[in-house]
Parts: structure tokens; C-alpha cells; sequence
């Protein structure tokens, strides 16, 4: 049956509590930005009031990309589900995989061996120098920076054969699993990755030489787009853009998963919560980046990569041919799923935007009963009409790219 | 369960005759739905839960009484603690009392519930639809609406699959 509706404009009336008086009277005037935009990074459409070239308020309009992914998720076994758990956050695929494992193991209670965990702590960090290197080459881009542009997408490439080099696909890996991973990882890898790691800081002073000190970046970032810690944390902000303006949280530090509490890094904080502060401890992240998969290269622990309870982990391929137990196992998680007991989980993650939660609640069954995604975009949008609030519509511009959203992520 | 977390338990059962439970290390507790504005400034004021992270609903239909559950899910930053708090709201009075006066940032959060749930807040400053489009019927992540899986098309059934796709008007 197709779905019926109109497809209508947003009326004057609806708003007019949104907007000014003034632009009921029409003296200032309310103008439409996307969702075709080139600098609205997806489908995002912005209603804009604007007196002259000042912006007077903004409303964000979203749901473009909206997919009805958590219905979805809802008719799928918990195998099923985490190959799209990928397309949520498409920048972010592994944060997105660990994220869902994490939640479904704390669900069934599935213990990971120190090796898989410290691989998902080196591509989760790999991931996040990836989505940095995105925000980096767009929000530069944005600004008119168009070699920086080109230099990230270079690096970036690097990361994503490195995500091939693991699990055969460059974005939409589901190489992490529930109890550990999909497979061993190549023997190339380690190669690859020391190689990355110790070309990228010297790439990053790089991006930094061409943009910190450059003055017609910095007269486009400084003092734009602030916003006190205080209001960041009250409307909701997580990660590099909450940080920006001087509150210390990070997941990765406050409630440690994937054994994050025993590598050395340091939180980067920023002074005045404005789109250069945001741009700086991007950065940084960068650079802590590096030294955390320093670390996991360095103690990368044998082991097994999965864990062994045959309840709700797969055993390996090469039994099936030898063990009755491992076929029957196989056969059973592969057709009907396991079994999650009853109740909610709810496990945060710290993605390169901020907090990605993901809400989990079981019936008992093989199917989740009702997934919820928070995401860390969401919040980060919702506070944008704050941070744009009197400044020029081409600091918009700025400013959307400095809270690094993706649409992917919002309308889920 | 951490002593501040306790605390805060004890006396919003006291207070709320709330239900307290506990699963994985995650305190829930249930209470009747007008309390909310109450039991969230309690928690907000004197236990420093300050950040509404997540507003979600469940759909327990034709499982359990009263039909939805809203789950509000509180955090402090002081004592890096969460809580989480379920109100049950019944399908025939689908409304209960918007937490936007407290935290800002639940308008979305409510929105998006409206949009997807058909759940009214009472109190919400802009309560239109936040993810699908404006006019549109229904609310599709209830769980009365069937998830639609597009049958795998053979050379016998192609045409019937055909038939049924939506297609652009004339």
C-alpha cells in the first residue's frame, strides 16, 4: 500500500512563536538554506530569519535522510542488526559496530578476550582520525581552504584500506561482532598501521601550518559560533563540540569500555567554546589518536579473537567440518538466533561527535524488542540555533561545520 | 547501585511511591506519570542529575497495560551516574507532561516521540513533527504497524510484486 500524504510548506502560523514579530510584520525576512546546500554537509535545511546579514533565528529542519532504521532493527535477529548499524553514522562505522556489540553484550553478558578488545580499541581510534579527517577537509573547505581538502581525503584513504586490509570493505566494515570479532586480523596489518601512525603526526602539523596561524581562517573562526559550557551541557552538546567550551567529559575517560582505562591520553580541552576552539581540539584528538593505537600496537596481547561461549558466539569455520557440537551450534545462531534475556541496556560510547548511546530492550527473544540510537549529532544540532544566533549567515556556514554533524546520524 | 544513586532512589520512592529495579547495573524506577515534573527537578535540584541524555518510548502493545512506557534517562556529571525513569501512559489518554520547562534540549527528544509514537506532551512550546514529513498519517514506529518486508521476486510472482509498488502519480 503506498503512503499517503502531502507534501506542504511550513506555514507562517506554525512558527510565529519561533520567530520574531518582526518577521510576522515582514521587516525582516525569513529565507530557505538546503536541503540542497553544499555546506549543510548532507540533507540538513535551515529556516532562517535574517535582518539584513545578520541571523536572527534559525530553525533547523531535519529528517530527510530519515530511514525508520530502529523499526527495522526491530524485525531482525541481533546478528541481523549490526550490518545496519554501519549506515547509521556512515562516518563513523566502527564507533557504530562497537557501539551496538558493547550494548548487546552487556545484554547477554558475553565476556571479550584482551585481543579483540584491543583491536577494537585500535580501529575505533583509526575511525576516529578517519571522521576527524572528513570534519577537517569540509569545514576547511567550507572556508575556502581548498588544498587542505584534497590532503585529508588523501590521508583518509589510507585509513580506509586499512579497514579493507581487516574485513574486506572500505566504510561498512562489521568486522566487530558480539563476544569479539569477525576474524583474525591479516598479517599485514600491524605493518600497515605503525606505517600510518608514524607518517600522520607529521601530516597533521601539516593541516595545522596551513590553517592555525592563517589569518583568513583564524578572522573566520575566532569568537564565532560561542557558546558557554554551562548552555553546551544544559541543551545537550557531547564530545569535541562540548569540549570546545571547557567541560572535561569524555566516555572514554569517565565510564571506560573496551579497556580504554589502560592506555595514556589526555582529554583536550578548549577555552572559549567558539568554532576555532572546536577546530583546535579536533586536532589534538588527532594527535591522542596516535598515541593510543601507539599503545595498543605496542601491547597487542595473543589470544583468541572471539569468545568462546557457543551460546551466542559462532564457532570458528574450520570446526564445522569436525565437530557435531560446532555444526549444531552453527546451524541453531545462524536460522533462529540467541535468546537475550529480558530487560533494557543502555551502553554509551564515546564516537568522534560525542556520546553515541545505544538503548537496547529485550522480550526474551531472538528479535531486540526496541532499539533507540542517541545520537551524538542530534544533540549537537539541537543547540545550533544558540550558537548562530547574531552572527552573519556566512559564519553559518562556520559554525554548522565546526559542530561536525552528520545527517546520517540524525535521522537515523 | 553507588550511594548517590541510592539516595536519590530512596527518596523518590518515598516520595512518588515509585518502583525501584535494577538490571545490568542500571537503576529504573516507575512511577505514575503526572510526577514526572516533580520527580525530574528533585533529581535535577538536589541529586545534580543536570543532563536529560535520552527520551525514548516503548511500545508494549498487546503485551502489557498501560500501552507505552516513556524512559527518560538522567545523568550527572558529577558523580558520572545514570538513572533511568520509566512512566507508563495509557493508548487511550496518549498525553503526558513535556520535561522541556527543565531541559531544553528534550524538545526534539518529545518531537521526535510525537512524531514516530503519537505521544502528546502537554506543555511543549513547538510540538510538530520533527522526522517525517508534515501530513503525513499515522505514527510508524508503534507496534501496530507491521514492518514491511518486500517479498524476493520470482518469474511467477514478478508481476504481483509489481503491482503493489508505490509509484509516482500520473
Amino acid at each position: 500500500m503506498p503512503i499517503h500524504y502531502e507534501v506542504t510548506s511550513v506555514t507562517l502560523d506554525e512558527i510565529k512563536d519561533l520567530v520574531s514579530d518582526r518577521a510576522i510584520t515582514g521587516e525582516t525576512m525569513l529565507i530557505n538554506m538546503g536541503p540542497q546546500h553544499p555546506s549543510t554537509h548532507g540533507v540538513l535545511r535551515l529556516l532562517l530569519e535574517i535582518d539584513g546579514e545578520t541571523i536572527i533565528s534559525c530553525l533547523p529542519d531535519v529528517g530527510f535522510l530519515h530511514t525508520g532504521i530502529e523499526k527495522s532493527m526491530e524485525g531482525k535477529t541481533y546478528q541481523q542488526v549490526e550490518v545496519m548499524t554501519d549506515r547509521i553514522d556512515y562516518l563513523n562505522t566502527v564507533g557504530n559496530n562497537l557501539a551496538y556489540c558493547l550494548a548487546v553484550e552487556k545484554l547477554v553478558e558475553l565476556d571479550v578476550p584482551p585481543r579483540a578488545q584491543t583491536i577494537r580499541v585500535i580501529l575505533a581510534e583509526l575511525q576516529r582520525i578517519a571522521s576527524h579527517l572528513i570534519w577537517l577537509a569540509t569545514q576547511a573547505l567550507d572556508l575556502a581552504a581548498q588544498s587542505v581538502f584534497l590532503y585529508c581525503f588523501r590521508e583518509r584513504e589510507l585509513i580506509l584500506d586499512i579497514f579493507e586490509l581487516v574485513s574486506g570493505q572500505r566504510m561498512m566494515t562489521t568486522y566487530i561482532r558480539p563476544g569479539g570479532l569477525w576474524r583474525e586480523l591479516p598479517p599485514e596489518f600491524e605493518d600497515a598501521v605503525r606505517s600510518f601512525i608514524g607518517m600522520f603526526p607529521k601530516r597533521i602539523q601539516m593541516y595545522e601550518d596551513l590553517l592555525t596561524k592563517n589569518p583568513l581562517f583564524v578572522d573566520r573562526t575566532k569568537g564565532i559560533g560561542v557558546i558557554s559550557g554551562e548552555e553546551a551541557v544544559r541543551w545537550g552538546m557531547t564530545g569535541p563540540s562540548l569540549r570546545g567550551s571547557g567541560i572535561d567529559y569524555d566516555i572514554r575517560k569517565v565510564s571506560p569500555y573496551s579497556g580504554y582505562e589502560e592506555y595514556d591520553f589526555d582529554v583536550p580541552l578548549g577555552e572559549y567554546g567558539d568554532v576555532f576552539s572546536r577546530y583546535i581540539i579536533r586536532i589534538q584528538e588527532m594527535r591522542e589518536s596516535v598515541r593510543i593505537i601507539q599503545q595498543g600496537l605496542d601491547k597487542l596481547p595473543g589470544g583468541p579473537i572471539r569468545s568462546d561461549n557457543r551460546k551466542f558466539v559462532p564457532p570458528p569455520r574450520s570446526d564445522l567440518g569436525t565437530s557435531m557440537e560446532a555444526l549444531i551450534h552453527h546451524f541453531k545462531l545462524w536460522t533462529e538466533g540467541y535468546n537475550a534475556p529480558e530487560g533494557a541496556v543502555y551502553l554509551p560510547v564515546s564516537s568522534p561527535r560525542g556520546e553515541l548511546g545505544v538503548y537496547l530492550e529485550s522480550d526474551g527473544g531472538p528479535k531486540p524488542y526496541r532499539v533507540h540510537w542517541r545520537t551524538p549529532s542530534y544533540g549537537n544540532l539541537q543547540a545550533m540555533p544558540i550558537l548562530a544566533k547574531g552572527h552573519l549567515v556566512a559564519d553559518l556556514i562556520a559554525i554548522i561545520g565546526s559542530i561536525d554533524i552528520v545527517l546520517g546520524d540524525i535521522d537515523r | 547501585m553507588s550511594d548517590h544513586i541510592q539516595q536519590a532512589a530512596e527518596t523518590i520512592k518515598k516520595k512518588f511511591k515509585a518502583e525501584v529495579s535494577m538490571f545490568r547495573d542500571q537503576v529504573t524506577l516507575q512511577f505514575d506519570k503526572v510526577h514526572i515534573l516533580e520527580v525530574c527537578q528533585i533529581l535535577r535540584d538536589d541529586f545534580s542529575f543536570g543532563v536529560l541524555t535520552d527520551e525514548t518510548v516503548v511500545d508494549y502493545w498487546q503485551r502489557k497495560e498501560p500501552r507505552f512506557q516513556i524512559v527518560y534517562q538522567l545523568h550527572s556529571r558529577e558523580h558520572d551516574a545514570r538513572i533511568f525513569l520509566r512512566t507508563p501512559v495509557a493508548e487511550d489518554d496518549s498525553s503526558t507532561l513535556s520535561v522541556v520547562p527543565l531541559y531544553p534540549n528534550a524538545n526534539w527528544y518529545e518531537r521526535e516521540i510525537w512524531d514516530l509514537f503519537g505521544i502528546r506532551f502537554e506543555g511543549h512550546p513547538d510540538l510538530r513533527r520533527l522526522l517525517l514529513p508534515k501530513g503525513y498519517e499515522g505514527h510508524p514506529l508503534r507496534k501496530d504497524v507491521p514492518i514491511k518486508v518486500e517479498e524476493t521476486r520470482f518469474s511467477f510472482n514478478y508481476d504481483d510484486i509489481d503491482l503493489g509498488k508505490p509509484r509516482a502519480e500520473e
